[in-house]
């Protein structure tokens, strides 16, 4: 089970936790011109990347704010939780443990605190 | 040379000690060129390198596999096999794949020990009885045997089933007697072995890196053993099937997720059917080996542990519990995840897309196990033919353009 470091109460179990899939979702510009195309992309496709990825998250049984965050999801380390109003971490910042698209990191799947 | 497996086999490698049977199937190196690679060497995937050699003569395919046959959701699942799903397309793809299963162990000669001993799935609520008397109509009209049972019917076939005793009581249930469960490892050897026979390559240990497109048509994949050169390329990676399109360039609709299950100590037989509760999150068959097999759900967060959230196990167990009091006191020995493709509308997709020779048989989510052979059967047509079968011609991709989505999230029967 996660730890969540919610920005505004500190780290509380996930279980007062809801996932908001990925973060920073932009709605497209032109709703009048673009095709269905484009909005069958915005409205069903998400990124769902082996490592590193940009998803929301609320304290729904806490402060009930939503907020930020960077995973991996090769390990479910949570490696920075932010503020909406905050810049999104530029992801080169931390180390990604996938070597290959499809690989599965060293350590093995959630054993990184075992690691440290 | 046809393997054949009999009593008399049976007698003849006891004999030996269980020394002397011929290997299933070789370990080739990969050629440098192959008509059709398949991504995958799950069920799935082995069963569409069967079906393009068996049913449209093409020889020249390799499977890749970037760990062993079946080690993915193949391995990873509860083998729970049904088909009364609620909408038209849905019931006829799982219905062609359940008259598969009927029909595989002769086929293959191999036993994939497919037992049809029913499936129940569980109504606790009005909302529960009147949607699954729905799905039992749609099931009938559809050619599906599928009825309704009473709670006094229940207690009849499970007697340790807690009918009243809980917070949202059992009033009631579907059930499928043609349903049932099979032996998760042997489709995919079965499959892999008469595949093998007839010259498909399969190869294990060789993961697939990047897909390589040249001019809007498919090159090749380069994979840990090098660059292979394909004219079509079926990918059939679950969990991964995202990460590889993402390779080509292509963004799928699909969200991977740790999917658990866990088995219990082996018991005596105890429960004879598979009984599959939505509203109180837990399903349960028993294997030949006496385990429980236990079915929970997906955690909430996209994640590729294959591990799952431990707060999923508890919820599941309390539900186990719940239902069957009896259990309380067992053991668990087993609990593992599976990383699942889930789709918008909870179908999957099987289908061509905007790159020639490319092809996707993915997002399964959380049921995919028992539509295999049904899935390898129409998406082996679909590669060989360029065009779907009639029966997956609705789950393509274009479907989240055009928004005709075959929405199965709880009419599937199990919520995830």
């Amino acid at each position: 089970m996660l730890i969540i470091n919610c920005p505004y109460c500190g780290p509380r179990d996930q279980s007062e936790f809801s996932n908001g899939g990925e973060a920073h979702v932009k709605r497209p510009d032109g709703s009048k011109e673009i095709g269905d195309r484009e909005w069958g992309e915005y409205v069903f496709i998400r990124a769902n990347p082996k490592g590193l990825f940009y998803e929301r998250w609320v304290h729904t049984h806490g402060c009930r704010k939503w907020f930020n965050c960077v995973r991996d999801t090769s390990t479910d380390e949570i490696l920075v939780t932010y503020k909406l109003d905050e810049k999104k971490p530029n992801l080169n910042n931390f180390k990604s443990v996938v070597k290959t698209p499809s690989g599965e990191p060293e350590v093995g799947s959630g054993n990184f605190t075992v690691e440290k | 040379m046809k393997k054949k497996y009999s009593i008399f086999s049976l007698a003849k490698n006891a004999l030996s000690g269980h020394k002397e049977w011929p290997k299933m199937w070789r370990s080739p190196e990969p050629r440098e060129f192959y008509d059709v690679i398949i991504i995958g060497g799950g069920g799935h995937g082995l069963g569409t390198a069967y079906y393009l050699a068996k049913e449209h003569g093409l020889k020249n395919i390799a499977v890749i596999e970037k760990g062993w046959l079946g080690g993915g959701n193949t391995g990873r699942n509860t083998t729970i096999i049904r088909s009364n799903y609620l909408w038209d397309d849905s019931a006829h793809l799982y219905e062609h794949s359940l008259k598969l299963w009927e029909n595989l162990s002769s086929e293959l000669n191999y036993n994939v020990m497919f037992s049809q001993r029913g499936v129940m799935n569980l109504a606790h609520n009005e909302h529960d009885i009147k949607e699954i008397k729905r799905r039992v109509s749609a099931n009938n009209l559809n050619g599906i045997d599928s009825f309704w049972l009473s709670k006094e019917e229940i207690q009849k076939k499970v007697p340790i089933m807690n009918t009243d005793n809980l917070r949202y009581p059992v009033l009631g249930a579907s059930y499928q007697p043609r349903g049932g469960v099979a032996r998760h490892d042997a489709i995919a050897w079965g499959f892999a072995m008469r595949a093998d026979e007839m010259g498909v390559d399969i190869i294990q240990n060789c993961e697939a890196h990047q897909i390589r497109i040249k001019n809007g048509t498919i090159e090749g994949v380069e994979t840990s053993k090098g660059f292979l050169r394909a004219n079509k390329i079926g990918v059939v990676a679950s969990g991964h099937t995202g990460v590889l399109a993402e390779s080509a360039g292509i963004r799928l609709p699909l969200q991977s997720k740790p999917l658990q299950a866990l088995v219990s100590e082996p018991i005596k037989p105890i429960i004879d059917t598979v009984v599959m509760s939505s509203a109180v999150h837990a399903y349960v068959s028993q294997s030949d080996k006496g385990e429980l097999v236990i079915g929970a759900g997906t955690d909430s967060y996209n994640s590729f542990t294959q591990r799952g959230g431990f707060n999923i196990i508890e919820d599941t167990i309390r539900a186990m519990v719940e239902l069957y009091p009896v259990f309380g006191k067992m053991k668990m020995l087993r609990q593992w995840g599976g990383i699942v493709d889930i789709c918008p509308d909870a179908s999957p997709i099987i289908s061509k897309c905007d790159i020639e020779g490319l092809f996707f048989n993915c997002g399964w989510g959380t049921g995919g196990f028992k539509a295999t052979p049904g899935s390898a059967n129409v998406f082996a047509h679909t590669i060989a033919k360029n065009e779907p079968h009639q029966i997956n011609s609705a789950f393509n991709l274009d479907r989240f353009a055009s928004g005709r989505l075959v929405d199965e999230h709880g009419a599937a029967a199990v919520a995830h």
